[in-house]
Parts: structure tokens; C-alpha cells; sequence
């Protein structure tokens, strides 16, 4: 697909979105604006949708062949399931890290180049272009100074934390538009999940990040804005601290008392 | 019902009147049931131990009856390295294995460079891009190919290849290397498309689903993820096929046309190690030098095998490794 500049409000806008996995429907005419440069998280009891919705967004969820989608979904102002929409380079511009960290079974190195070898022609790889992408990308992430001397080994056999920015940081030099976090800290210790949290606020302001948390403290500390979800519908959707604060419908209120969930 | 259900949990006065000299304690052994272990773990340690027992046994008498040759007689150099095989010539006998060696090898390397590419190239379908009926049909079918006997194998090499193979390469004959490669290529592929199967399924499904989520197209997912990942499999695969090829007996007996040459071209006839002894084995007699010739070359495939083998075996290990 040929993209627009950068439409001033950017983000994300779905429009009546639904989805169904066989007969069940999972997302029930889901309408909804992310706003770009912002932080929003997505909450909700297991099973709300919120996950689903995520996935729509890069529409990774169409891998398994049972699931229908209706509605649109317009980042950069296209529709992404129009009929001319290149996955391949939807996934370019909307990467997404996975609750457990998932680097690929290669080195540091070609993890982070990963990005550019498969979206740009051969000859646009020049080892010093390469060089400059993993430096600037590890050092975007806060990598560069552990892993500097070890570009060459494993990434599967790095700590966790590591693991999961890396995940982020071969995402940059990709130059994505939105990137996807889907519980992004829940394989992660108490340090881990503070540095990714760390980690979103310097991303935050060039990326549309959306986040899918269990967590409320999470999403409480680490969103501007937030998406609360159940079976499938939006129910609220705010600044955090107005929904924490002042939830408008009482099926939030409870939720973030914990009388469910 | 209600009865039933009552005599299922009695109380505890009719638990005391069951024991009177005092409650049985539930852990204590008993005696029979002790043995009764330890018998059937004895039982399952022989049916482990007696794998070995039987492979040493098969090599202590392979190597018995071939001894007094090779460590009397045979000149070894000239056994491996001469091409004249005449172990029945009344005037001047001579034991050179050099054709034989060239024939199964080049029998090998042409079935296998037919039998790679679609043994791997059938595994990167049936485990990536099949699912639900087909690929448990596919499976089926694939493993029903090893299921058919190797002198069927040689039928199909007589009366279908042969006639094909004249007709399209236009050679004198349709039993050579040609034919040969192409069924022991038919009779490989199974156990590589099984094997590589396996291998690529043990690749975790994070690693599609991140290789996809950062936009790589199906074909770039399995060049640049699966297959580097999955190496040590495939190369496990393609090793085990590689003995399978090398053993084989019947099949290259019947397609390889069986004569003593070196060939020039793959529509040359050739005579492999295997076929060699399967065929003349029954004639020798007993004890003679032919005969303990004979069992040397069996030495010599069991040695190849058992290096192909334990080369697959050293790359498997590889794989627990990582």
C-alpha cells in the first residue's frame, strides 16, 4: 500500500469493528480512536477482547483460518483491510512485542537488522548502514552498553529483560508507525518490568504504543490513556487518571475495585 | 443404590471390627508386590541391554568369519583400491573392491541428490503450509512409501524404469546407476520427510509468529528462521537417509543391472558392495577364501553405516544441546 504523510491526528481509528473466531464473536462493533505520540493501555478481564483487538491491528490473528472480521481499522488514514493492503508492509509500520519475549533464534546483530534485510533490496544494505541501525537502535533501547562487545551471540540465550528490548529494539529500525505491546512484562521480575516501563516512556511521542495489560498498577503508571474492555465491547475509554479516578460506568468502577476479574 | 453406596465407605465401627488386633497401617510393603517390581524391571533392563548384546553379536560374527582374511590373506590396499574382482577364477583369483565402492557410491550420492531436495522440500510442506486433513493424509501416505518392501521397489525397477529409461535417454540398457538412484531416492525419502517433519515442528511457534509479526513473507519465515533453526535436524535427516541408501540390498540388485564397471555415465550399470554379497554369498562355500571376502566387505558397509550413523547421532545431540 502507498502511504500518506503522517495524517495530523495519526493513531489509529477502528470503525465498527467486529470479529469472530468460527461462531463466537470476540469483538463486538469495536469504534475507537488511538491517539499517535500516546501511551493507551487496554484492560479488561480475561477473555474481554483486548488481546483480540491488539492483534487486529496488525492482523497477526488471521495466521489460524477461522476468524472473520468486519468493520475498518484506518492508521496513516487507510483502511488496513482493504483489498490492497500489503501485509508484509502493515507489519513494517505496526510492529508488536509478545508477552514472552521471542527473539528469533539468531544473533544480537542480525535480530536487530532483521527488519531491513527482509524490507529493503539487497543493495541498500551496506554493512555501515547496518552497523549504524544496531548501534542506534540498541542504544534507543538501552542495550548498547551490555551488549556492545556481544552483537555476535545468541539473543534466545540473553536474560529476559534483554530479550524483550531487543524485541523492541528490532522493531525501530523498521521505523514503525504503532507498536504493539501484548502483556509485554508479565515473563519479567519486578526490575525487568520497571525498565520496559522506562523504556515506553522514551518511546513515547514518536509511536502510537499500545499496550495490553493484566496489570492495573501497570496501566495506571505506565498510559495516558485507557481502554477499559468487557466481553468484547468498549466500555470506557479515557485519560487514565479520569478512569481510575472517576470511572463513568459502574461495570468500571467495579472492575478496577476488583470485585471482578 | 443406596445400599452400595453405603458398604462403598463403611464407618469407622465396622473398620475397627475388620482389624481387631488394630488399624492396618496403609504403607506397609508387601512382599509379593516387591518382587513382582523388581522382576519386571529386571525384565524391561534385559529388553534395553539386549540391543547392544545383539548389535556386538552381529559384529563379533561378521567380523569372525571375515577375520582370517583380513587379518591373512587380503592385502588391503589392494582389496579397497583395485578394480578386478574375480573371486572365482581358477587361474588368478583377485579381490579388488574399488567398482563396488564406486558403485554404491555413485548409486548413493545421485539417490540422494535426487532425494534431499524433495525429502526437504516435501518436510518444509507438510509441516509449514499443510493442516488438519491434509497433512495427516500426506503423513499417512508418505510413511505407507516406507512401508513397501525393497524387492517390490526392484519389480518397479525391472518393468516400469527399465523400459522408461531406455526409452527417454535412449540406453542400451534401463538397469544402471540412473535406475538404481532413483528408487533408493523413493525408498529415502520417507524417513527424511518423517525425520525433517519432526525437526521443523520442534522449532517453537513464537518464532513463526515473530518472524510474521515483523513482515517477513511465508518463503523469508522459513529461509531465514526455520531452516537455520532447524539445521541440525534436517542435516540429522538427510544422514539417516544417507544409510538407509547405503544398506539397501534388494532394490539396487535388481535396478543396477549388476555388472562389474566403473561407470562413465549415470546410464552406466554398476554393482554395489550390498548386491555383491547377496548374490554370492549362497554360492561360496563355507569358510572359503570367497566366502571371507565376502564378510569383509560386509565389514567394510557395517563401518560406513556405523559412521553415517553415528555422524546423524553426534548432529542430534547438537540439537539438545542448543
Amino acid at each position: 500500500m502507498t502511504l500518506p504523510a503522517r495524517a495530523a491526528q495519526g493513531g489509529i481509528t477502528t470503525r465498527e469493528l467486529s470479529l469472530w473466531y468460527g461462531d463466537f464473536q470476540a469483538l463486538k462493533s469495536v469504534t475507537l480512536t488511538l491517539q499517535h505520540g500516546l501511551i493507551t493501555s487496554l484492560i479488561g478481564p480475561s477473555g474481554c477482547g483486548k488481546t483480540t483487538l491488539l492483534r487486529c491491528f496488525n492482523r497477526v490473528n488471521e495466521r489460524y483460518g477461522y476468524v472473520t472480521t468486519r468493520g475498518e481499522i484506518k492508521i496513516l488514514d487507510k483502511n488496513i483491510y482493504d483489498e490492497d493492503v500489503s501485509l508484509e508492509e502493515l507489519r513494517r509500520l505496526v510492529g508488536m512485542v509478545f508477552q514472552r519475549p521471542n527473539p528469533l533464534p539468531l544473533s544480537v546483530y542480525e535480530n536487530v537488522v532483521y527488519g531491513l534485510r527482509i524490507h529493503s533490496p539487497r543493495r541498500d544494505l551496506s554493512k555501515s548502514r547496518l552497523d549504524e541501525a544496531v548501534e542506534r537502535s540498541l542504544r534507543e533501547v538501552g542495550l548498547w552498553d551490555d551488549l556492545k562487545d556481544r552483537l555476535g551471540a545468541r539473543a534466545t540465550g540473553l536474560q529476559l529483560e534483554q530479550q524483550q528490548k531487543l524485541c523492541i529494539a528490532r522493531l525501530l529500525p523498521m521505523k514503525p508507525e504503532v507498536i504493539l505491546m501484548d502483556e509485554p512484562c508479565s515473563a519479567l521480575d519486578v526490575e525487568g518490568t520497571r525498565a520496559i516501563e522506562e523504556l515506553m516512556w522514551t518511546l513515547r511521542g514518536k509511536y502510537t504504543i499500545v499496550i495490553v495489560t493484566h496489570n492495573m498498577a501497570q496501566a495506571r503508571r505506565a498510559s495516558d490513556e485507557c481502554v477499559f474492555m468487557l466481553l468484547g465491547e468498549i466500555i470506557e475509554h479515557r485519560r487514565t487518571e479520569d478512569l481510575f479516578l472517576h470511572p463513568r460506568d459502574p461495570r468500571t468502577a467495579e472492575y478496577i475495585e476488583g470485585r471482578y476479574g | 443404590m443406596e445400599e452400595d453406596a453405603i458398604k462403598v465407605s463403611p464407618t469407622s465401627t465396622e473398620l475397627a471390627e475388620a482389624t481387631p488386633s488394630g488399624p492396618e497401617p496403609p504403607w506397609r510393603r508387601r512382599p509379593l508386590e516387591a518382587y513382582a517390581e523388581l522382576a519386571l524391571e529386571w525384565l524391561i533392563r534385559l529388553c534395553g541391554v539386549s540391543a547392544i548384546l545383539f548389535v556386538f553379536g552381529i559384529f563379533f560374527f561378521v567380523f569372525r568369519e571375515g577375520a582370517g582374511m583380513l587379518f591373512g590373506k587380503l592385502d588391503l590396499l589392494r582389496f579397497l583400491f583395485t578394480k578386478e574382482w574375480y573371486p572365482t577364477s581358477l587361474s588368478n583369483v583377485r579381490y579388488g573392491v574399488l567398482a563396488l565402492i564406486i558403485g554404491t557410491g555413485s548409486v548413493t550420492v545421485l539417490a540422494m541428490a535426487i532425494a534431499v531436495p524433495f525429502g526437504l522440500g516435501a518436510a518444509i510442506f507438510v509441516s509449514e503450509f499443510c493442516s488438519g486433513r491434509v497433512k495427516e493424509t500426506l503423513k499417512i501416505v508418505i510413511e505407507l512409501l516406507a512401508a513397501i518392501p525393497s524387492v517390490v521397489w526392484g519389480f518397479i525397477g525391472i518393468s516400469v524404469m527399465n523400459p522408461l529409461i531406455q526409452e527417454l535417454f535412449d540406453a542400451s540398457i534401463g538397469l544402471n546407476v540412473l535406475n538404481g538412484a532413483l528408487l533408493l531416492a523413493l525408498m529415502s525419502v520417507p524417513i527424511m520427510v518423517s525425520i525433517g517433519e519432526d525437526a521443523l515442528k520442534a522449532v517453537p511457534d513464537s518464532h513463526r509468529e515473530a518472524a510474521l509479526a515483523l513482515g517477513s513473507t511465508r518463503w523469508q519465515t522459513i529461509y531465514r528462521v526455520l531452516l537455520p533453526s532447524a539445521k541440525n535436524g534436517l542435516l540429522a535427516a538427510v544422514l539417516l537417509g544417507v544409510g538407509r541408501a547405503v544398506g539397501e540390498t534388494m532394490a539396487v540388485l535388481m535396478a543396477t543391472g549388476h555388472s562389474l564397471n566403473i561407470p562413465r555415465s549415470v546410464l552406466d550399470p554398476v554393482r554395489t558392495l550390498t548386491a555383491t554379497i547377496a548374490a554370492e554369498l549362497g554360492e561360496a562355500s563355507v569358510g572359503s577364501d570367497h566366502y571371507q571376502v565376502l564378510f569383509v566387505i560386509g565389514i567394510l558397509l557395517f563401518t560406513i553405516t556405523f559412521f553415517v550413523n553415528l555422524a546423524a547421532d553426534l548432529v542430534v545431540k547438537g540439537i539438545k544441546k542448543q
